[in-house]
């Protein structure tokens, strides 16, 4: 029986962007990557719509972490002070296609490390790996201010991913991103509108909106999944239908998020199953519900969690 | 999908009677499209019209219920495409594999192993709600017997929480101790028509009305007449959309019009985007034809797999989703995906205002509140505990919103907290008179202390530095 045509298309699609600067473009980077390029929504339309790939950039934290649930920490005990093997570790053994160098340790509640250690960090990482690297501050607006210039400025040129800049502030990280040619994460709090605000105010400074990526923020399955899920469509049909403030490819933080889930980090629950495959079960099953509603990169820790996910993007995005 | 005014004028008789107490033909047919009319006021409308209209007013997706009477599961009647439009609104059922290769000691344990397969998460009991006995031996017999006594067996246990007995104990709705009483569904999954009729004798009085899955373009009349006799839904396999679109106009024609499509071949990739089109295809489109519920079957592959296939396919429209693994690992996280998908994004999800112990706090442990918008408590509970402070969590209903939407909305002030402090009996829990605030609204600590007497503590404004908080500042 002949079916009705759906010609569902739009005018407008997500941005494509390349992260990475190899040595001919200034950078040491033996790989590039990239994201974006969406035409329709997921599923939507035919398969050369569905754009690039999306990659799964693998957490590697500045300090050792104390606070990891033993089946995650288990994977990286041994690396854990050293940033660099502990990246070389995600790109050689688990694959990862971007690293994202989490700073967490410059945190004042945390350790408090200095700018210098930040910069170290850095430096050790982009000599470990070839892969493109994302560069995320710690969450704290003054130390961030004070010490992601320096880690900026350390990867000059290598078209990292700097991130995040937020709605009341943008201005010190949007100014050395664009000095020192990188692109920038901008972070919003589940809330639509203030996303698009950020990227107004970064693109008021005169910062390209092809070099922005969206922070949603990402809640864990169980834990508000369904608040990012909707987000994230609604920004991929605005985008689709021409927003060009919108137009970003979106970036997910799967790993955090998923591991902070009692279904993931609870050592005894028997009811549940053994520890070692509930956490990166939980992980991956995040990363791919985010994955039905438009995500082009995705943070992930576990590296049983980062093959389930790797295994669906290939199915889909073949 | 309902029809303009317009639309409705051109069925209508046109003669301005006003039979019908409106003073034109036009306005009759306005009321009819916003449902205040009922097309009975008419005394002229035509036979052919009224089929047209009662037609359209047709949901673009058919209900079909299957199940038994004391646990009926309902799928299909979705409405829109993204689940912020308005809502997906039932939700996807999770079934389980049995192969009827199965006998004696392994079908008893398959049996429990699915039995078991429930849990509770925000105090809502979610777990899997059927049965796929599969015809893999080929003949009518073992089928038969597998089926009854799935039919007899499939009872779920009540839902497991998971965390450590104290907790449960203190902190699990007072519902949970009730029974489930209900029994799962049965799904037949056979292309022999023999099988199915055999199995159905079998379980006429046991099972209520299963699901038989599936008539195909080979079998389509006998299995429509053996669904018809028995009354049950029938599933429609067929390998293209097209295809579907056939076999389920023939089986309607048939006369069974409970109907639930499934798309057997193709990558998943294949699926999900044929998903997807035969969605917008009955919604968008209402294309008759495709206007069913679907079943989509997961079979084989790792546990990781099979959580990943299933959840796209419960993101992306399918109705029922058959599985064959039983760890709990793997259908936990499906059984929470659907879940989340579900729920309505107008309606925020709450927990309830009530004092949670966590740990096992005692008269010296902190106490601090939080609001009941299920995300916040959520993330403060995972915060303490992740700090190992035995502490107790007073929760003030809010009505579901945040701490800071809370404030500026009058709801979190210092008489609700007194009012919450006052139900939850926090005097007789804790012997000191400290309690720790949201860091966000460190304004309303002066009120507060007038109000209640206690002493009031500002804490984080981030739960994340709640551990810090709780380990340095709390004495």
């Amino acid at each position: 029986m002949p079916v009705p045509e759906v010609a569902d298309s739009f005018t407008g699609q997500i941005n494509q962007i390349t992260l990475g600067a190899a040595k001919a473009e200034g950078g040491s980077r033996t790989k590039t990557v990239t994201v974006g390029g969406a035409k329709n929504v997921v599923y939507g339309g035919s398969f050369d719509d569905a754009g690039e790939k999306p990659v799964i950039a693998m957490d590697v934290l500045d300090s050792k972490p104390h606070d990891w649930p033993g089946a995650l920490a288990e994977q990286y005990k041994n690396v854990f002070d050293s940033p660099g093997d502990w990246a070389k570790k995600c790109v050689q053994e688990f694959g990862a296609e971007l690293i994202c160098l989490k700073f967490d340790g410059i945190h004042p509640d945390r350790q408090n490390r200095d700018a210098a250690h930040a910069v170290k960090v850095t430096e050790q990482v982009l000599r470990a790996v070839g892969v493109p690297l994302v560069l995320w501050g710690c969450g704290n607006d003054e130390k961030d201010n004070a010490v992601m210039p320096k880690v900026s400025g350390a990867a000059k040129g290598e078209k990292c991913l700097l991130g995040t800049i937020k709605q009341d502030n943008y201005k010190s990280l949007t100014a050395i991103a664009l000095a020192d040619g990188h692109f920038l994460i901008a972070e919003a709090p589940l809330d639509i509108n203030i996303a698009k605000q950020i990227n107004i105010l970064a693109s008021d400074m005169g910062f390209p909106l092809g070099r922005i990526v969206m922070f949603q923020a990402t809640g864990a399955l169980g834990y508000g999944v369904e608040y990012a899920y909707s987000i994230q469509e609604r920004q991929r049909l605005a985008a689709l239908t021409g927003d060009k403030m919108m137009a970003m490819p979106v970036i997910c933080d799967v790993g955090y998020e998923s591991w902070r889930a009692k279904e993931a980090k609870l050592a005894d629950a028997p009811g549940w199953g053994p520890a070692e495959n509930r956490g990166p079960m939980w992980e991956a099953a995040t990363a791919v519900c985010l994955l039905q509603a438009g995500v082009d990169i995705i943070r992930m820790r576990h590296p049983k969690a980062v093959e389930t996910v790797r295994k669906f993007i290939s199915e889909i995005w073949s | 999908m309902a029809l303009t005014g317009l639309e409705i004028f051109k069925l209508l008789p046109k003669t301005n009677c006003k039979k019908c107490g409106m003073p034109t033909c036009l306005a009759f047919a306005m009321q009819l499209a916003q449902k205040r009319a009922k097309l009975e006021d008419c005394p002229h409308v035509s036979q052919e019209s009224k089929q047209k209209l009662a037609a359209a007013a047709a949901p673009p997706m058919r209900k079909v219920v299957f199940g038994r009477k004391d646990a009926q599961l309902t799928v299909g009647q979705e409405t829109v495409m993204f689940r912020h439009e308005e809502k997906f609104y039932n939700p996807t059922v999770l079934a389980v594999t049995i192969s009827d290769k199965l006998s004696g000691n392994d079908l008893n344990s398959r049996i429990k192993a699915v039995n078991s397969l429930q849990f509770e998460r925000v105090g809502t009991k979610i777990g899997v709600r059927a049965i796929a006995v599969t015809n893999d031996s080929g003949s009518p017999e073992p089928f038969a017997q597998v089926c009854a006594q799935a039919a007899k067996q499939a009872c779920p246990e009540p839902g497991r929480g998971g965390w450590s007995r104290e907790r449960r104990a203190n902190n699990s709705p007072a519902d949970s101790s009730t029974s489930l009483g209900t029994s799962l569904a049965l799904i037949l999954v056979t292309e022999s028509p023999q099988a199915a009729a055999a199995a159905l004798k079998q379980i006429k009085d046991t099972a209520g009305t299963p699901l038989l899955a599936a008539a195909t373009a080979k079998n389509a009349e006998e299995m429509a007449k053996v669904a018809k006799e028995n009354g049950c839904p029938l599933v429609a396999k067929a390998e293209s959309i097209e295809a579907l679109a056939d076999l389920s106009e023939k089986i309607k024609a048939a006369g069974v019009e409970d109907i639930v499509l499934n798309l057997s071949t193709g990558s998943l990739k294949e699926k999900l985007y044929n998903m997807t089109r035969m969605r917008v295809l009955s919604l968008k489109k209402v294309f008759r034809p495709l206007g069913y519920p679907t079943v989509s079957f997961v079979l084989g592959g790792s546990p990781e797999q099979q959580m990943a296939e299933a959840c796209s396919l419960i993101c992306k429209y399918s109705s029922i989703v058959v599985v064959e693994t039983v760890e709990p690992y793997a259908i936990l996280p499906m059984l929470t995906c659907v879940m989340n998908i579900f729920t309505d994004p107008q309606k925020p999800v709450q927990v309830e205002p009530k004092v949670y112990a966590i740990g096992e706090p005692g008269e010296n442990s902190p106490l601090m509140f939080t609001t009941n918008f299920s995300l916040t408590y959520y993330t403060v509970e995972s915060d303490v505990e992740a700090s190992r402070v035995p502490s107790y969590i007073l929760v003030v209903d809010t009505e579901g919103t945040s701490v800071l939407t809370a404030y500026s909305g009058d709801k979190l002030n210092e008489k609700t907290v007194a009012d919450a402090m006052a139900k939850g009996n926090v005097a007789s829990l804790v012997k000191h008179r400290k309690l720790i605030i949201p860091g966000y609204v460190a304004v309303m600590s002066g009120k507060l202390e007038e109000a209640t007497n206690w002493e009031v503590m500002v804490g984080p404004r981030e739960s994340a530095m709640l551990p810090k908080y709780l380990k340095e500042v709390w004495k």
